[in-house]
Parts: C-alpha cells; sequence; structure tokens
C-alpha cells in the first residue's frame, strides 16, 4: 500500500508544480499619508510599517513578506493616495 | 422643412417677444429659466421656438438652478441665456459670480420690477442698476445693456450675446416693465446682415494650452468641454493652467485681469446715442424707457428755444465716465430721470466732477416718469434755478 | 518592494493632475478611496475620455474636480447638478459625473437633486457620505446622524439624518446602490453600472471623515473608522430602498437596491416636440460641430 501524501492545510495538492501568481509592491513616497490601510487590509499580510518616513513625516508601508504577494491589487485600490500598488513580477523580470 | 431662427421682416411684437427673437437669431439654442413677472414671455416665446429649432429649454426648479444650467450649457459650446426680474435676479447673483470668474459667456435679461422684495410684480422700475454692477460678491467688472424699446431689445440682445462671447463674460440685459411689455414694430434684417461674434478658440495642442493664459487683449481662448483640451475650472481663485492658486499675487494677478478685460476695452463696449448735443447747456442723460420720456421732453423744450440735449445710455456698465466728463464743463446742468430713489445719478454726479449740477428725477417706482416732469426740470436748469 | 517610479507608473496616473498629487484630503479619508474607484469605472467603460465630463460641488469631495485629468467643473456650492444638466444637454454625448458631499447635493442642493431624479437626467451622481461638513471643520449636516458630536452640535444632534438612497428612489433615480469605502470592489463595479445605464443613476459611499466627525464622536483612527463602518454593513442588494437603512448605530445596509429603465428628459423632450421635429439630432444646428 502506498504511503499516503502529508498534505499542508494551506497547500493544494499540486502545490509542488504550480507556479501561482506573484506581485511586486511599489510605492510611491511622497505620495503616502502613512494611513495603514494598505497594511491592515492586505489578504496575505505582505506589509506592514517600515521605520522609513518620508518627507512629510509619514511612515511608509514596506513589503516584509514579499514572496507572499500575490498581484491582488488590494492595496492599490484601497489606497487614497494611489500611492501603492502591485505589478506581475513576470513583468518586473522581464 | 425646418423654422427660421430669423424671422426677417416687419413685426409688431412686444420687447419679450423681441428679445427671445434676438437670442435666436444670435444663436442661441439653450435656455434654462423660471416664470417671474414681467419676464415670463421671454420664456413662453423661447420655449416654443427652440423647441422648432432643434434647440433645448428646460423650465429649471428655481433662478439660481437656472443660472447654474445656462452656465453649463455654455462650457458645453452653445450659446446660452435666462430671464428673470428682480427676485429672482437677486437669486442668480452668486452663479453670476461663478460665471464672472470662470469667464463663461451667457446672457442674461432682467425684465426689472419694483422692488424691494415682491414688491410690485406688474409694474415698471429701473431699480436694479447698481445691483447688476455689484449684486455679486467680491470685486469685477460687468456689462449691462439697457434698451429702450422692442426694436432695441431685439438689436441688444444680439449684442449682448456677441460682447459675451468676445468678452468672455456674462452679459446682462437691464430691461424695464414697460418696455418688455409694449407692443411696437421691431424689424429683423436678414440673416446675412446680422453680424454674429463667437468665442475665440484655442490654436495651440492640448499640451500648450493654458484655460486663463491671455491674449494681448486680455482675453483668453475658450475650449469647451469635450473639445479634447481636458480643461480644469473653478470658481476658486486660479492661475492660467485653471487650478486653485491660494494666496494674495494669485488673487492680485486674476482680479486685475478680469477688471482689465473690461476696462481695458471700454471704448469697444460703451455705446450711446446722442441728440442735440453740440450746443446744450441742459443736458439730460437717461436710459431705458425713461430715455423715451426724456426724449420727448427735450423736443419740447427745444421748441421752446431752450438748447436741451440727451445722452441716451445703451450700455449701462461700464459707464461712460469719460464722455459725462469731458461735457460735463460745458453744460449748465445735468438731468437724470431714472425709476428708483437716485443710482445711476451716482455714476452721473462722479464722473461730472462738481463741473455743474447735477439733478435727479425719480420716482421710487409703479409709474413711469412723464415727460413733463423732466420738461419742468429743464427749464428749471436753464433758467439757472437747477 | 522598490520606491522607484520608472517601473511603470501607477496605473491611474493617465487619469490624474499628477502635478497636484498628493492631494489635499487628509491621511485616511475616504475621498481618496472612492475617486480611485471612479477612475477604475471610467477605464473600466472603454469610453474615450475627453467625452466623459466631471462636474462638482463645494466641499472636501468638491475638491475632486481638480485632480481628474478630464473636463473638469468645480462649481458653486449645491449646484453642481443643475450646472451638469446644462453640460449634458448641450452635449448630449459626453458623459457627465457628478461627484460631491453629503451636504452639498443634499442639504443646499437638495432642491436639485429631486429635480434632477424626477426629471431622469442622464448624469451620474456620486455621493461621498462623510456624516458632516468636513471642509468647514465639522458641522452638522443632513447625514450626521442623531446624538453625534459635531462642532454646531456640541451636546449631539438633534435631528434625524436623511437615507439618501431611499430620497433617490422616491424622486425616479433608475439606479441607487450604497457601499462602504472598504467595499471597493463592490463600488467600482456599482459606478462602473452606473455610468453605463441611462438616466439618473445614484451611488452613495459611507466614507472617513477622522479629522472631523471621526475625532469628535471618538472613533478612532481612520483604519478603526474604515472597520467600524464595514462592521456595521450588511449587504442586502434588491430590497425595497426605504428598508435600506442607514444607521451606524444599528446597521448599514449596502447594496443594489434600484435598477430600473426609464425614459430621459431627452426622450421625454425629443418624442414632445417630435412634430415639429421629427429626429431632434437631425436638425442641422445639432449637426454642426460645436
Amino acid at each position: 500500500m502506498q504511503k499516503k501524501k502529508q498534505y499542508s492545510v494551506n497547500q493544494s495538492a499540486d502545490a509542488d508544480k504550480r507556479r501561482g501568481r506573484q506581485g511586486h509592491v511599489i510605492v510611491i513616497e511622497d505620495r503616502c499619508k502613512g494611513c495603514g490601510f494598505c497594511i491592515a487590509n492586505c489578504p496575505r499580510q505582505v506589509l506592514s510599517f517600515s521605520s522609513v518616513f518620508n518627507a512629510k513625516g509619514y511612515h511608509l508601508p514596506k513589503a516584509v513578506d514579499a514572496a507572499k504577494c500575490v498581484n491582488c491589487h488590494f492595496c492599490e485600490i484601497l489606497c487614497p493616495d494611489f500611492a501603492i500598488y502591485s505589478v506581475a513580477l513576470s513583468d518586473i523580470n522581464d | 422643412m425646418f423654422a427660421k431662427a430669423v424671422l426677417t421682416g416687419t413685426h409688431f411684437i412686444n420687447g419679450d417677444q423681441a428679445c427671445c427673437e434676438g437670442a435666436l437669431a444670435a444663436g442661441c439654442r439653450f435656455f434654462a429659466g423660471y416664470p417671474i413677472t414681467p419676464a415670463t414671455e421671454i420664456a413662453e416665446s423661447i420655449s416654443r421656438r427652440l423647441a422648432e429649432l432643434g434647440g433645448i429649454y428646460i423650465q429649471m426648479e428655481d433662478e439660481i438652478a437656472s443660472m447654474a444650467a445656462i452656465l453649463g450649457a455654455s462650457w458645453g459650446g452653445v450659446k446660452s441665456m435666462t430671464s428673470t426680474s428682480g427676485p429672482g435676479f437677486s437669486l442668480m447673483m452668486e452663479n453670476i459670480g461663478l460665471g464672472i470668474c470662470t469667464e463663461t459667456p451667457c446672457v442674461i435679461c432682467n425684465v426689472q420690477r419694483a422692488g424691494p422684495s415682491t414688491g410690485l410684480p406688474t409694474l415698471v422700475a429701473q431699480g436694479d442698476m447698481m445691483q447688476a454692477r455689484w449684486g455679486s460678491h467680491g470685486h469685477y467688472e460687468i456689462i449691462a445693456l439697457s434698451p429702450a424699446s422692442p426694436q432695441e431689445m431685439f438689436d441688444f440682445t444680439i449684442r449682448a450675446f456677441n460682447l459675451s462671447e468676445q468678452f468672455r463674460i456674462p452679459v446682462i440685459i437691464l430691461a424695464d416693465e414697460v418696455i418688455g411689455h409694449m407692443n411696437e414694430r421691431v424689424v429683423i434684417p436678414s440673416e446675412e446682415e446680422i453680424e454674429i461674434i463667437d468665442r475665440r478658440k484655442p490654436t495651440v495642442s492640448r499640451e500648450d494650452y493654458l484655460p486663463y493664459k491671455a491674449d494681448a487683449d486680455g482675453i483668453a481662448p475658450m475650449a469647451n468641454c469635450g473639445d479634447g483640451y481636458r480643461i480644469h475650472i473653478t470658481g476658486l481663485t486660479h492661475d492660467e493652467r485653471g487650478y486653485p492658486a491660494m494666496d494674495a499675487k494669485a488673487q492680485d494677478n486674476m482680479v486685475k485681469r478680469l477688471v482689465g478685460k473690461i476696462r481695458n476695452n471700454r471704448e469697444k463696449i460703451i455705446s450711446t446715442k446722442t441728440l442735440f448735443l453740440d450746443d446744450a447747456e441742459v443736458i439730460v442723460v437717461a436710459y431705458g424707457i425713461s430715455a423715451r420720456s426724456a426724449m420727448q421732453a427735450v423736443r419740447d423744450t427745444r421748441k421752446d428755444g431752450i438748447k436741451a440735449g440727451l445722452i441716451k445710455l445703451e450700455t449701462i456698465w461700464p459707464f461712460p465716465e469719460e464722455l459725462i466728463r469731458s461735457i460735463a464743463p460745458q453744460a449748465r446742468a445735468l438731468i437724470m430721470p431714472e425709476i428708483n430713489g437716485g443710482q445711476m445719478v451716482l455714476e452721473l454726479e462722479r464722473a461730472a466732477c462738481g463741473a455743474c449740477p447735477v439733478t435727479l428725477v425719480s420716482n421710487y417706482g409703479g409709474a413711469i416718469i412723464h415727460p413733463d416732469l423732466i420738461h419742468a426740470a429743464i427749464d428749471k436748469a436753464a433758467k439757472g434755478k437747477a | 518592494m522598490t520606491t522607484q517610479k520608472n517601473i511603470t507608473p501607477h496605473p491611474m496616473d493617465s487619469l490624474l493632475r499628477t502635478e497636484r498629487i498628493p492631494h489635499i484630503w487628509c491621511p485616511g479619508c475616504g475621498i481618496g478611496t472612492v475617486f480611485g474607484a471612479v477612475l477604475a469605472a471610467i477605464k473600466n467603460t472603454g469610453w474615450d475620455p475627453n467625452q466623459i465630463a466631471m462636474v462638482s460641488g463645494i466641499g472636501c469631495t468638491g475638491r475632486m474636480a481638480g485632480y481628474i485629468k478630464l473636463d473638469s467643473f468645480h462649481t458653486t456650492h449645491g449646484r453642481a447638478i443643475p450646472f451638469a444638466t446644462g453640460l449634458k444637454l448641450a452635449r448630449p454625448d459626453t458623459k457627465v459625473i457628478v461627484v460631491s458631499g453629503d451636504g452639498d447635493l443634499f442639504a443646499i442642493g437638495g432642491n436639485h437633486f429631486i429635480h434632477a431624479a424626477r426629471r431622469n437626467m442622464d448624469i451620474t451622481v456620486i455621493c461621498v457620505n462623510n456624516l458632516n461638513y468636513g471642509m468647514t471643520g465639522g458641522q452638522q449636516a443632513p447625514s450626521t446622524p442623531l446624538g453625534a458630536k459635531t462642532t454646531t452640535t456640541v451636546n449631539g444632534s438633534p435631528e434625524e439624518p436623511f437615507n439618501f438612497c431611499y430620497l433617490a428612489s422616491a424622486c425616479g433615480a433608475s439606479y441607487v446602490a450604497r457601499w462602504t469605502a472598504m467595499q471597493v470592489r463592490s463600488l467600482r463595479s456599482s459606478i462602473t453600472e452606473a455610468m453605463q445605464k441611462r438616466g439618473f443613476t445614484f451611488v452613495e459611499v459611507i466614507t472617513p471623515c477622522p479629522s472631523s466627525f471621526g475625532r469628535r464622536n471618538r472613533m478612532g483612527s481612520a483604519l478603526e473608522m474604515l472597520k467600524f463602518y464595514h462592521g456595521r454593513s450588511v449587504i442586502r442588494g434588491d430590497i425595497d430602498p426605504k428598508d435600506a437603512s442607514m444607521d451606524i448605530d444599528k446597521e448599514i445596509v449596502v447594496g443594489k437596491f434600484v435598477d430600473i429603465e426609464r425614459p430621459t428628459f431627452m426622450d421625454h423632450y425629443e418624442n414632445a416636440n417630435r412634430h415639429q421635429i421629427p429626429n431632434w439630432r437631425m436638425h442641422p444646428d445639432n449637426q454642426k460641430a460645436r
């Protein structure tokens, strides 16, 4: 009898074969007003406040877990300041 | 197949109807208004006529909306107009200011009635003269015309549209209830004989266009909504780009240009008619229906041997102060008949600079000034008892 | 993560007057989010941007017109809708969007709102509802909840607010929807639908005003307000608008409430005058390039 493969809860059966979407977050420094909407609402908890602040004194978000970004654009569409957006990682690497 | 905009021929119509025909001849194809005595007939006439000319008449919920709508239509590239009387004119003031600040061509016809407040809705007055000049808040210049007959209602409405397009400013026609409701002969010329002026359009590309960068004469070319220029227009004090500019320097730049646009071009705007002025000793300065009374009085006193003369104001604003300043020293007296407590007479006194006495012949509204009253004032002045 | 701009610009930059960004709205103000949704909806429609115009009134939301790279008109307080009416009737092929605040649209602008809805003027009206007059420092508005503190109601507002969606529906709007600022994807869809639909279409967005309303009513940070409104919201599409209550103490009903077909003002105008001009658009004066 074959040994049953152990699956992790958050992985699909073919997770080792699939690459999945990957995104890259870009922050426009001087537009950000540090409201924290993107950080709190990223579904993959990619972002958190950085220690860096911009010229107006606002702390910017930064991707602390960049590999988890799936380019869902939620930070981009929630941001009131047009200060953050994501692009497909493949578009950058090309 | 389609109705004609210019009803060439001789008509017997009232001033309100003549104003409607003048507007259509000038190219007006949008009217937003609200009924008010004694201007209602303008709305009624134009609602019927626009329906047959492919234009749009919309009766807005109030005069504030009417004024806002004609500004919007003008930015949409259509010549637009509204009409009203005193109470509606008061309501329109804020948006007239918006039109002045954004430099929006449009025409407002105020067929004046007695005020203040509801006043005498069906009876004549000339009590909104200063309001036309200063009724909106802030400092600005305005153009206002004063027709004295249904024929002039036709002619001056065309002129009002032309001035509004040329100078990018709301132009006010200050008619009065008698001129609006009297029936007289109106001759409408052929379409080719009517001069139409359209707003100056930009000649540069979108990237180079600045909505409020004026040419040498102080007037900026106007791109309409939908022309591809992606303009931003605001009632806030703004710079050449049209963007809000919130400081004293920007205010100085903008208001100076708005004021200068009219003041520096006043010889092109001011229009007067004179009668017997060359040797006149007693000069009557009058406008609107009072100019009709004055004309009668001046003719009668001339027959009596008095050297009376008349200056009929066709443009009320800007006021022809240079003309007054030049003739006041030669005159024994200046007389102004007007149906209010003394409004344009203040301008007359100011321009005369004390060179001669200035007499007001007036009533507060409800009736025209009888020529006999003006005749008596001329007599008195001629005898040196002004 | 990178902070360089030279990779690709922000997707909305082509519709923004980028020389004026960052905009004036406070950190965490919901207006920017609604603005992003409006821009996304414009892109969704695929229309020529030169045939779209925005008209706004006075107030924080009114400033939106100054940031959008389209023909835009920042008019007087409460009068965006009649201005938009004139603009639309003069240029029927231009899509006219009115964006304004709760006070501008429903207090001073209330009369114009109800008549434009009644006429079914073909415009889209987006109301950013932050429950007060923000620009002037946070005074009571027709949206202010009963008992809420504002600078002119320090002991709590003694007035019950409007239900704007109910009002819009009662006046004849052909499309009515409400969302909170958190629900951006639904908001984008609704605004897209509203823009593409003929007639008077209305979308209300409940947004945080952290500097004025939030501060005076001790609602915490902008993020906490955003979560609060979202938390209070319950999605119920297709219910009677009178039941679509807007009550921050109980529930904020969100969703699409009205989506009907109705002739517009121009439909009726052309019909009424068809004996004189059988086909309105065929009149020579309506054929001329303006």
